[in-house]
């Protein structure tokens, strides 16, 4: 059962709190996690390809390797975060053993489970999902997920679904905070969420857990968009080591995410960046090949 | 109503803004170097402290806060405390150097590790802000492995001190603003 209240589920919100106005970066190996801490990420997420070369190279993309994570964890002491497959509780086991900080059970890996996430209550190391729209997130916080980032299409380059998300997740919530209450199992039944949060979100108007943005964001004046829409703080995946010149791009990144409210600073922040990640139409990716509608 | 500042450039520094609000304090959110001028105390909240020190730089307000230390109350939890101490370990990293107690980061290990404790408190915290257990959330929290002579502990937990007092500054290893308990920031408030 769901319980805000319990020890457990605070400890892990309490680090997703932690994390906020910052920047958690993607990395691939110990020199790129070592880049990131010394640019000011609050933390870093370890995967075996960022998500632009699981698009270009197809195949199975499934957690990192144990000797690169460990060697990762050794090299820096920022929280560690990694990914597992959507539904791979074993994946996500075998994680918890390393004791990582945070796990992203994410779409950006291939699924192993078409129907089914992971029981993430049943874990003591705190989860993060992500999510398009609010029953989505809701549903993910219901299994026990301690933080929610919403989606945008990984790898592309283009902000515009991280955009779409964040907007729609906002706009549910806002909606149900004016409904009545004899309304809200209405709403449950909608969004197809537990009734619980739906409650709670029409009392509150904001998520339980701290709410991130995710996919998409290449350049400083994304991340501090998305700040701007609500966002707590923000990951970075492709966008920084596929960029021309990553540690200043991670600066940037940094800069942007305090600064989200200060268009000077951003400038500041933009200049001298060189060339961003390439970026991706988002109508030109085939349908069966977009990752963001992976989550069930 | 007194005003008081939280470093507000990465980390909970929502939660300590709430919590003041509770203990009837206003915040204000410290992003430039403007903002001292109007503030009574500082809060340096939880978060990372490298980062929060890549950003003092980036915007220089290290020395800002430095300064303001000199002269007027600090608070700092977790990722604050560890910017406040004497020296810092694991790995060294640069300090405000506001309080004399030397500290290790992320000294219980890692988030696995991190615990909801009932601490029993010093005689003077229980005779200035109340009795009872202070429920303390640890994250990834630093231990502090020493302290100066007049370096009052308040608290402590498996035989090291998690709350400390010295002059007019005050640090936690752990984190009151995520409780409902209010009495670490009455404390604080006490001194403005």
């Amino acid at each position: 059962m769901f319980q805000f209240s319990s020890e457990q589920f605070r400890l892990k919100v309490g680090l997703a709190e932690m994390l906020k106005g910052g920047v958690i970066m993607d990395v691939t190996n110990a020199e790129q996690a070592k880049i990131a801490e010394d640019a000011g990420a609050s933390a870093v997420m370890a995967l075996e390809r960022v998500p632009s070369d699981i698009r270009k190279e197809g195949g199975v993309a499934r957690m990192c390797s144990i000797e690169i994570m460990e060697e990762i964890m050794k090299t820096v002491t920022i929280p560690v975060m990694a990914k597992a497959r959507i539904g791979h509780f074993m994946e996500a086991r075998i994680l918890e053993s390393m004791g990582v900080d945070f796990i992203d059970e994410s779409e950006v890996l291939t699924p192993a489970d078409e129907e089914h996430h992971i029981d993430k209550n049943d874990f003591k190391v705190p989860f993060v999902c992500g999510a398009r729209n609010l029953g989505e997130a809701l549903r993910r916080i219901g299994e026990g997920a301690a933080m929610i980032r919403t989606k945008g299409e990984a790898g592309s380059g283009n902000i515009v679904e991280a955009v779409r998300h964040i907007r729609t997740i906002v706009k549910e919530m806002k909606q149900l905070t004016v409904l009545g209450k004899e309304e809200l199992m209405h709403s449950a039944k909608t969004l197809g969420a537990p009734i619980e949060l739906v409650e709670w979100v029409a009392a509150h108007g904001k998520l339980p857990v701290p709410n991130f943005s995710a996919g998409g964001i290449a350049t400083p004046a994304d991340a501090a968009l998305v700040m701007q829409l609500g966002a707590e703080a923000v990951f970075v995946g492709s966008g920084i080591f596929k960029s021309s010149d990553p540690v200043n791009r991670a600066n940037a990144i940094v800069m942007a995410a305090k600064n989200f409210n200060n268009p000077e600073k951003l400038l500041e922040a933009s200049r001298t960046l060189g060339a961003a990640m390439p970026g991706l139409e988002i109508s030109k990716i085939p349908e069966g090949e977009l990752m963001q509608g992976r989550g069930w | 109503m007194k005003k008081v500042g939280v470093l507000s450039l990465q980390g909970d520094f929502a939660a300590h803004g709430a919590a003041l609000e509770r203990a009837g304090a206003e915040p204000v959110y410290v992003r430039e170097r403007a903002q001292f001028g109007a503030i009574d105390g500082l809060v340096i909240p939880g978060g990372e402290s490298t980062t929060m020190l890549k950003l003092l730089h980036y915007e220089h307000l290290f020395e800002d806060v430095a300064e303001f230390g000199s002269r007027k109350p600090v608070f700092g939890t977790c990722a604050g405390a560890i910017l406040m101490a004497r020296s810092v370990a694991n790995p060294a990293q640069e300090s405000f150097a506001l309080m004399d107690i030397a500290i290790e980061r992320n000294a219980y290990g890692r988030q696995l590790d991190s615990r909801v404790i009932e601490l029993d408190t010093a005689p003077e915290f229980t005779a200035r802000v109340g009795t009872g257990k202070l429920e303390a959330v640890f994250i990834r929290a630093p231990i502090i492995r020493s302290v100066a002579a007049d370096v009052k502990v308040l608290a402590e937990y498996g035989g090291t001190p998690v709350l400390v007092e010295q002059g007019r500054h005050l640090a936690a290893t752990f984190h009151p603003e995520l409780t409902r308990d209010l009495r670490v920031h009455q404390l604080f408030l006490e001194r403005l």
